[in-house]
């Protein structure tokens, strides 16, 4: 019996780490901004492991079906910060990653399932066309993420539960 | 035109030359130096000022402008025109990857004795009267056709003291008291499409030249950005760095930092706000390839662009 058990412990093993992190959702609020001109942000939220290394973008909102000479891509380095740390090296669109942009309010999005347990900050990065731009950190420990920071000016909360 | 450009070949030498406390500085603004995508351009202006990046000066000479892709193939500069005080042109950014746009100037520069007269060699120094004034835009720069001096020549019309040759062959023999250097100087922005790459930031072993350990790309006004400085290939230790923000007309000092390079040949710059900045290297030694030079004088000059975090 034992013998026959052993084997299996190592997948037992990888089957815990996805399992809470596949329930791991992150909420992002777009606030209402009034302004005579608005325009829908850009908005990226990303992984960083805490001890550093290669971000992972789990969503990028922007203009993607904006083509043309002046391509919906253009003001993705306006993400300055997600640029730098490796938006730069994304090919986009991406499956499961890009999508529209968003109107005010409230969005779920849940966190990939396949990540490795440890520390994270989650970054959420918000830039708006004749708009500011922010950056909301929320550290989180996987699994069992949670935590919360709130944006002062182009985010509102942002929340992993 | 020959006149003109010679003229601002001569200021932009002398911005190269002079020590970098005193002096007018050579720089090339880049509208920006990250991209998203490669249907983008880029729009530089260059122009010699003493401060930054405020064109009051004298225009740099588009023409002097290279431009090398990604892939290291040499692109062009495209609707270039040249103002009073600064010029511009534009990049066509057709290419993923970190693109090199900027000047590579070799000269030599000195003085020699004929007849108890100093003469100057190379394009240093202006006329001594205005442009204009007595001999057109400063004859007295361009180079005597087939005609180097032997005797004490009349000087020219109207101008001032300054006697010159243009280049090292010019020297007549019986000059005496020779003092050649060898002027190695660049000018180069960094412009990157997508992900950043270094075939344009490859050593080529000649010169001082910039090794970014961090790339030009990557500067972020929180964290400090290490710069090698290899002078003929090899990390050249106390190289001197002058780094600048710009727009010093917002503040109350010009706030430079004056760096050295260590052991390894690297410095490191803390960005005290984010903005542009200038950075200039210079060097000297006596390693001059030119014959009769026995100085050698390298200046490497960048404008970087430090986000905010």
């Amino acid at each position: 019996m034992n013998s026959k058990l052993l084997p299996s412990i190592p997948l037992l093993v990888a089957g815990t780490f996805a399992a809470p992190a596949a329930a791991a959702t992150v909420s992002v609020t777009i606030p209402k901004i009034n302004v005579a001109e608005y325009h829908r942000p850009y908005v990226v939220g990303w992984l960083e492991p805490a001890a550093g290394g290669q971000a992972r973008t789990v969503f990028v909102w922007y203009d993607v079906k904006k083509g043309g000479g002046e391509p919906g891509t253009k003001w993705l380095s306006d993400l300055r910060t997600w640029w730098r740390k490796g938006g730069r090296s994304l090919k986009l669109p991406a499956d499961g990653v890009s999508g529209a942009t968003r109107a005010p309010g409230t969005y779920q999005i849940p966190l990939p399932a396949n990540l490795p347990a440890g520390q994270y900050v989650l970054k959420v990065e918000a830039a708006r066309e004749t708009g500011g731009r922010e950056l909301v950190s929320v550290p989180i420990t996987v699994p069992k993420a949670s935590g919360s920071a709130t944006g002062k000016t182009e985010l509102g909360a942002v929340t992993v539960r | 035109m020959r006149c003109r450009h010679a003229l601002f070949a001569a200021a932009a030498l002398a911005a190269i030359l002079s020590s970098p406390a005193s002096a007018h500085r050579q720089w090339l603004l880049p509208s920006t130096t990250s991209l998203s995508g490669t249907s983008e351009w880029v729009t530089v202006d260059a122009a010699v000022s003493n401060d930054l990046f405020y064109a009051d000066h004298v225009p740099m000479s588009p023409e002097q402008v290279k431009v090398w892709a990604p892939d290291g193939i040499e692109s062009k500069i495209e609707n270039a025109a040249t103002g009073r005080y600064r010029s511009t042109f534009d990049v066509k950014i057709d290419k993923p990857g970190t693109w090199a746009i900027g000047t590579e100037r070799n000269g030599v520069m000195g003085t020699f004795k004929l007849n108890g007269e100093t003469w100057r060699v190379g394009g240093r120094g202006r006329p001594a009267t205005a442009p204009g004034a007595g001999a057109p835009g400063g004859a007295n720069m361009q180079r005597p056709q087939g005609a180097a001096p032997t005797a004490a020549p009349a000087r020219p019309q109207g101008s001032g003291p300054i006697r010159m040759v243009a280049n090292v062959e010019d020297i007549p023999a019986g000059a005496t008291d020779i003092n050649l250097t060898e002027v190695l100087a660049k000018n180069m922005v960094f412009v990157t499409a997508d992900a950043p790459t270094m075939t344009v930031l490859e050593p080529t072993g000649k010169g001082l030249e910039f090794q970014p350990l961090t790339h030009p790309a990557s500067l972020v006004s929180d964290e400090p950005a290490r710069f090698r400085f290899l002078v003929d290939g090899k990390p050249a230790a106390g190289v001197n760095v002058t780094v600048v923000p710009g727009g010093k007309k917002f503040r109350e000092a010009e706030e430079a930092q004056e760096l050295k390079t260590d052991a390894d040949g690297v410095v490191t710059v803390q960005w005290p706000v984010p903005g542009v900045y200038w950075l200039n290297a210079s060097a000297e030694d006596a390693k001059a390839s030119t014959p009769r030079a026995d100085k050698r004088r390298m200046g490497f000059t960048t404008t970087l662009e430090v986000v905010a975090p």
